[in-house]
């Protein structure tokens, strides 16, 4: 409780009580303290399956965070999660739900390819930005339907958005498994591997790749326009009172548009980052998920790009950690959602804004 | 298949493929008018359809797997509860992370029964009536969850629109402070809701691993839950309409099992689009009409502020 007194008064305090207020470091604390719970529930549902937890729990930590190589892997899912948070957070402003991240992924990624199989000559230099741009435009594509009809009042987004994820990957499926199968792959559904110049580059030996850069300056951005711009202003009043926005003359519809527009192409430079650089072809497994996932971290972070950063590190943490359980313990890879979701069950459980009535 | 008619084979398999969705739509009904919506319900089923399997599979039977699917989708609609009822917390990011959980539960639980076969939902005739020329086999053959469709539409009807404790749940979904200053508990009554739309959401993903499927394979309900709930808004959150609801969208996946199933010259990928497309296109078609029967409650969740 911070007193109006004191706040006004400019005193020096601790430095690590200081800290300890950042509203950063509150939730970081309490996703850790969730995250320990969630461990101990996922080792005794693993005792219950009578597999030993010590062995799990420590490959899971020596394959992220144990390593150079294990931390250059979270990098590696930590760039699709920032991406596809920032994709809820813009439109979140506005208080609208942008569930579609997957779908605006997977159709970014799909436009994005587009120009590695067709113009094989291209040189780096046009190459990436060509695709970099192909990717955005296709992810804001995805968008622009339940945009346009959210703008018009016709359709709310939640559910539309949801819907057409199933759509959008369907719709790489029919591509990698129709007109674009790599004829030399038999059975396996991808497309042809892209030329070297459509690979984003890589940090020495790493999967980690240029995308990171990318990521991490839209987020500062975005930070930048959601604070210190009037569009992040009026987007703001728009998200905290729609009528007395629409009073005040705010044009909502057109941010309404352009939000989810935005939101959609942030996604599709995630698709474009897993099919340049993790891939090097489309395939239709680029996502396990990171739409889903990055709803979650935007929420988390109260859709604030700075926190949505830190909190795309920790889920990510927890998504790396997956892969060492499918290799290393034979588990499905899905195995990792019980413990993701163990987390955040905990976190919002911990999250009471307001006491229940009664 | 071949010797059925298209129409025939269509019609039956709207049936077959709608019933999954008509218990969960139903579910969902209940809770939405509650004044909560569960974006988990794809996990609610998807728990019903594992659980479901693993008991069939265990005790031989198929009715306790039922059982058991309505017992696991009520208690993993009950600990939803626990997030937006007793912590008030977000409902949208509470359903997406209950759908996580059941994801990987489901993955972890269900990996040994992969291959194993069951013996399913039996499917039988009900005599004489199924003797009527095209009628007989669409509507008098199925399996118990498929005879039992209408019946259970109509008795949610009965349950939420003429008795007291619908009457309660109704006041709760339209404003939570006036239910409470009519002397009613409404955190009880969302409980409640959730509990027996769970139960129903449950035996709905059964019907798909127990009479469809007769498999288990991870994420085997496949968006169906996404589709329930869009069917929800769709039926105007009347329980009733969610038949001819369950049965247009079950339809829509009718028709690219049939069409497959003849071979039909289009990609099964394509086909798949067509329940979600049809689905984005009826509820655009139904227009904004539906906004004003929203139940007050949901607005709020709607409109991203809860």
């Amino acid at each position: 409780m911070i007193d109006v007194a004191e706040s006004a008064i400019p005193r020096r305090r601790p430095v690590l009580r200081q800290l300890a207020e950042l509203p950063v470091a509150v939730e970081t604390a309490r996703f850790i303290a969730a995250l320990i719970v969630a461990l101990l529930a996922f080792s005794v549902l693993l005792l219950l399956q009578s597999r030993n937890p010590i062995p799990t729990l420590r490959d899971m930590f020596s394959s992220t965070l144990g390593s150079t190589y294990g931390l250059s892997e979270v990098g590696v899912k930590m760039i699709p999660l920032l991406l596809c948070a920032l994709a809820v957070a813009v439109p979140a402003w506005l208080g609208l739900v942008n569930v579609g991240g997957e779908g605006q992924l997977y159709f970014g990624a799909w436009l994005a390819s587009w120009p590695a199989l067709t113009f094989t000559h291209l040189p780096e230099i046009a190459m990436l930005p060509f695709m970099l741009v192909f990717g955005m435009i296709g992810g804001a594509l995805w968008a622009l339907v339940p945009a346009v009809l959210r703008a018009r009042g016709l359709m709310n987004e939640t559910i539309s958005t949801l819907l057409l994820n199933y759509v959008a990957i369907l719709f790489v499926q029919y591509f990698v498994f129709g007109p674009w199968k790599d004829p030399a792959s038999a059975n396996f559904p991808q497309s042809r591997e892209f030329p070297a110049a459509a690979n984003l580059p890589t940090f020495g030996g790493t999967r980690l790749h240029a995308g990171i850069i990318i990521a991490v300056v839209a987020a500062a951005i975005l930070f930048f326009v959601w604070r210190r711009t009037r569009w992040g202003y009026e987007m703001r009043a728009v998200g905290g009172n729609w009528e007395a926005a629409r009073r005040a003359g705010i044009p909502i519809a057109t941010y309404t548009i352009v939000a989810l527009l935005v939101g959609g192409a942030l996604a599709g430079i995630a698709g474009f980052g897993e099919v340049s650089a993790i891939q090097g072809r489309l395939t239709p497994t680029l996502s396990p998920g990171y739409g889903y996932i990055g709803f979650l971290v935007s929420w988390l972070a109260g859709h604030n790009p700075l926190t949505i950063i830190l909190m795309s590190f920790l889920l990510a943490v927890l998504t790396a950690g997956g892969d060492s359980l499918q290799i290393n313990q034979n588990l499905p890879f899905a195995s990792v959602n019980l413990l993701m979701a163990l987390t955040l069950f905990v976190v919002l459980a911990q999250r009471s804004r307001r006491r229940a009535m009664a | 298949m071949s010797s059925t008619p298209f129409s025939q084979g269509l019609a039956a398999g709207a049936i077959r493929s709608g019933a999954s969705l008509l218990y969960a739509g139903l579910g969902e009904v209940l809770v939405e008018r509650a004044g909560m919506v569960n974006l988990g319900l794809e996990g609610t089923m998807l728990t019903g359809a594992c659980f479901g399997f693993i008991a069939t599979a265990r005790s031989g039977s198929p009715y306790l797997g039922l059982v058991a699917a309505g017992i696991t989708g009520g208690a993993f609609n009950l600990l939803f509860g626990f997030l937006v009822v007793t912590r008030r917390a977000s409902q949208l990011a509470s359903g997406l992370t209950l759908l996580f959980f059941a994801y990987g539960l489901t993955a972890l639980l269900g990996d040994p029964y992969g291959g194993v076969r069951i013996n399913g939902l039996g499917q039988f005739n009900i005599p004489l009536l199924a003797r009527i020329p095209w009628l007989g086999p669409v509507l008098f053959y199925g399996d118990a969850l498929t005879f039992a469709m209408v019946p259970c539409a109509v008795v949610v009807w009965w349950v939420l629109y003429h008795t007291r404790w619908g009457l309660a749940l109704r006041t709760v979904g339209e404003s939570r402070e006036a239910a409470y200053a009519a002397g009613l508990n409404p955190q009880r009554i969302q409980y409640e809701a959730l509990f027996v739309g769970g139960v129903l959401g449950g035996i709905g993903g059964a019907h798909i691993t127990l009479a469809v499927a007769g498999n288990w394979v991870e994420e085997v309900t496949a968006g169906r839950g996404f589709i329930a709930v869009a069917l929800v808004i769709f039926a105007c959150w009347q329980p009733l309409r969610i038949i001819a609801g369950a049965l247009l969208f079950g339809g829509a996946i009718a028709l690219q099992l049939q069409l497959q199933a003849r071979n039909a010259d289009i990609s099964p990928f394509l086909l798949q689009m067509l329940p979600y497309v049809l689905t984005l296109l009826v509820l655009l078609w139904s227009g904004r009409k539906r906004v004003f029967q929203m139940p007050e409650g949901l607005k709020e969740v709607f409109e991203g502020t809860s």
